[in-house]
């Protein structure tokens, strides 16, 4: 199986390709990408050295273009894909459908990704963008068991993809407007959830608050390590309960089922985090490089050894598990 | 200024668990006194809820259509088990009446057949809006997170197809593989004992701040707030769109219509057609932000857009 890594700057970039990357993906410094943060992501020139430092390490270069394209604005979009195809990206990843038929009829020969914001979650789904855009793989979302990627791999023409460490989306990626209900500021058009430019610690008493917009998203007591507000990652009341309503402040980590999905049929295992340091790139990577050639025997040490890395926050094995549900 | 063809008014699936009765009471009250054109049935969140309504289906379609209303049937929007593609299957092969697609699976199996796009399928520029025209949609409601730029240059982009806006109800946000609902009851979605049948409007979610903020719907996470595009309508109907989509709330449908009819005809005042949405649906707090390019929740008072 591939091991796709992240990059959100060129640092990050070598850093994944000299830890042993398979490919590593990133984004243009713009709203079509779906990590589209200050100070992060690349510039034409920028990626151009980039894949030139990829390809003679045999490291390919993933260029995700993810978000849906602004009425009115499609040339933004257009010209990344046109620059990703001329600066040699090997593959582009997509979740527009305007977008998959513009790369589709004027790049027949580029390899195309469904992205996991494109929500292909079932095989007439997936079947239906690899017959209608000749999409070579298509990154799951995260609400599949492992059972049902088995199954789903039985039906599709087309290699699979999915997330396997760090940040765990408990809502169908691509179809939450949950931030931009709070914020204005959505994934699918911006390219950022919960961002920062809404966010607000203050101190209530012996508590401190965080909020998003104009909502509470948790409260912390004196002692409890205070997380980032994002939202679906929030304590709410429901019915008088208090606790987290959509899920626990943790990240995924489906490292203990690696064999498990590749019996399953799964070509290649994404690590989420382009927003993360090159240090930890690099670490997650070549920890991970290194879980994934290790034998049985080996491999919980390693594991563990990246468990350290979830920044002290707890792990879960998400929706590939039917328990989660 | 050239007159515009006023839009009609569709109404959208009920979104929640109802009963069979309840459910069946619903449409044949819409049926008899709504004034809305077209109605889209069906269970469009939780495969597990189907059971509920699939006794009454036949006997509401046809007291629909015998008031002169279009019938068209939702797909379900997460697919996700054999079963569920099983449906999804049925539905697109077998439907007599046109289906509302609202996952990607039915998009794919309904080419080539008259169909419609529902709110969850992602359009938002007209390259996609022409891509699933030439696939064979002949209608498509816009995602609600839309704000009018989009929707006005959507419409421009692709002409021929009937544009849809989502101008009422709780605005479906997200939908999960886990069920929240369940969870916040103590149960997990495999034994979930049809618990969100206990919210026939959805289940409040508070900030810890006791902010009302969302609902919970099963799987589906919807807004606390009810959309409300009503206002806006002139505007709406000025850029071309064809449908006015009510989302049924657990509240007088039947009067909700009848503002908005009212609204579109120009027979009632913003102020007077919100006082009557208010009436209709006591306690609702209402948003329109979304339209605006604001975050959804927000309250724009006034007029339209730039």
């Amino acid at each position: 199986m591939e091991l796709i890594c992240p990059a959100g700057t060129p640092a990050a970039f070598r850093e994944a390709v000299d830890a042993g990357a398979d490919a590593v993906y990133c984004g243009f410094r713009d709203e079509t990408n779906a990590r589209n943060f200050p100070g992060l992501n690349f510039s034409r020139d920028e990626l151009k050295a980039a894949i030139a430092y990829a390809r003679q390490h045999g490291t390919m270069t993933f260029v995700a273009i993810n978000t849906f394209m602004r009425a009115g604005r499609e040339k933004l979009w257009h010209e990344a894909v046109d620059d990703a195809v001329r600066l040699g990206g090997d593959a582009v990843i997509l979740a527009d459908f305007g977008l998959m038929a513009y790369t589709a009829e004027r790049y027949p020969e580029q390899r195309l990704h469904v992205s996991v914001q494109a929500s292909a979650a079932n095989a007439d789904a997936v079947n239906f963008l690899v017959e209608t855009f000749r999409a070579k793989r298509v990154v799951l979302p995260r609400i599949l068991t492992i059972p049902d990627i088995a199954r789903l791999a039985k039906q599709i023409r087309c290699e699979i993809e999915v997330f396997v460490f760090g940040g765990l989306c408990v809502m169908a990626e691509g179809r939450c407007s949950l931030s931009s209900y709070a914020t204005g500021k959505s994934p699918n058009m911006n390219g950022v959830c919960s961002p920062a430019s809404h966010v607000r610690y203050r101190e209530d008493g012996r508590e401190l608050v965080s909020e998003l917009g104009e909502y509470t998203i948790n409260r912390f007591p004196a002692g409890e390590a205070a997380g980032y507000p994002t939202l679906c990652k929030g304590r709410f009341n429901v019915a008088d309960e208090r606790g987290y309503a959509f899920e626990d402040p943790v990240s995924l980590d489906v490292m203990d089922h690696v064999d498990l999905l590749r019996e399953a049929g799964v070509s290649a295992l994404k690590i989420e985090g382009r927003q993360r340091g090159k240090a930890y790139v690099a670490e997650v990577v070549s920890v991970m490089r290194r879980a994934l050639a290790a034998n049985a025997a080996d491999r919980p040490a390693l594991i563990s050894r990246l468990r350290l890395l979830s920044e002290g926050q707890r792990t879960t094995s998400g929706a590939y598990e039917k328990r989660w549900r | 200024m050239a007159a515009t063809t006023l839009p009609s008014l569709s109404l959208g699936p009920v979104l929640y668990l109802w009963d069979g009765p309840k459910w069946r009471d619903f449409y044949f009250r819409i049926a008899d006194e709504a004034p809305v054109a077209h109605v889209v049935i069906g269970e469009t969140v939780c495969s597990k809820r189907l059971h509920f309504i699939e006794p009454h289906v036949g006997e509401v379609v046809e007291r629909l259509e015998r008031a002169g209303k279009t019938v068209s049937l939702t797909s379900l929007a997460l697919v996700t088990l054999e079963r569920e593609s099983q449906i999804v299957r049925a539905l697109a092969r077998d439907s007599t009446h046109p289906v509302e697609a609202n996952d990607l699976s039915a998009l794919g199996l309904l080419a080539g057949k008259p169909h419609s796009v529902g709110p969850l399928i992602n359009v938002y520029n007209g390259a996609t809006a022409r891509l699933l025209a030439s696939r064979g949609a002949t209608s498509i409601c816009l995602p609600p997170e839309l704000p009018m730029a989009s929707v006005r240059e959507i419409v421009r982009d692709a002409p021929g197809v009937a544009f849809e806006i989502f101008a009422f109800g709780r605005i479906p946000l997200a939908i999960s593989a886990r069920c929240a609902h369940a969870r916040s009851k103590g149960l997990v979605k495999d034994n979930c004992q049809f618990i969100c049948g206990d919210d026939p409007d959805g289940l409040v979610v508070e900030t810890l701040d006791r902010q009302p903020f969302l609902a919970l719907n099963g799987v589906q996470t919807m807004s606390h707030t009810c959309q409300a595009l009503i206002q806006e309508l002139p505007e709406l109907a000025a850029a071309g769109i064809s449908r006015i989509r009510l989302s049924p709330q657990d509240c007088d449908m039947v009067s909700v219509a009848r503002t908005f009819d009212d609204a579109i005809a120009g027979r009632s005042a913003p102020a007077d057609a919100i006082a009557r949405l208010e009436a209709a649906y006591p306690g609702t707090s209402l948003s329109n932000g979304f339209h605006y390019a604001q975050q959804g929740a927000a309250w724009i008072a006034g007029h339209a857009s730039t």
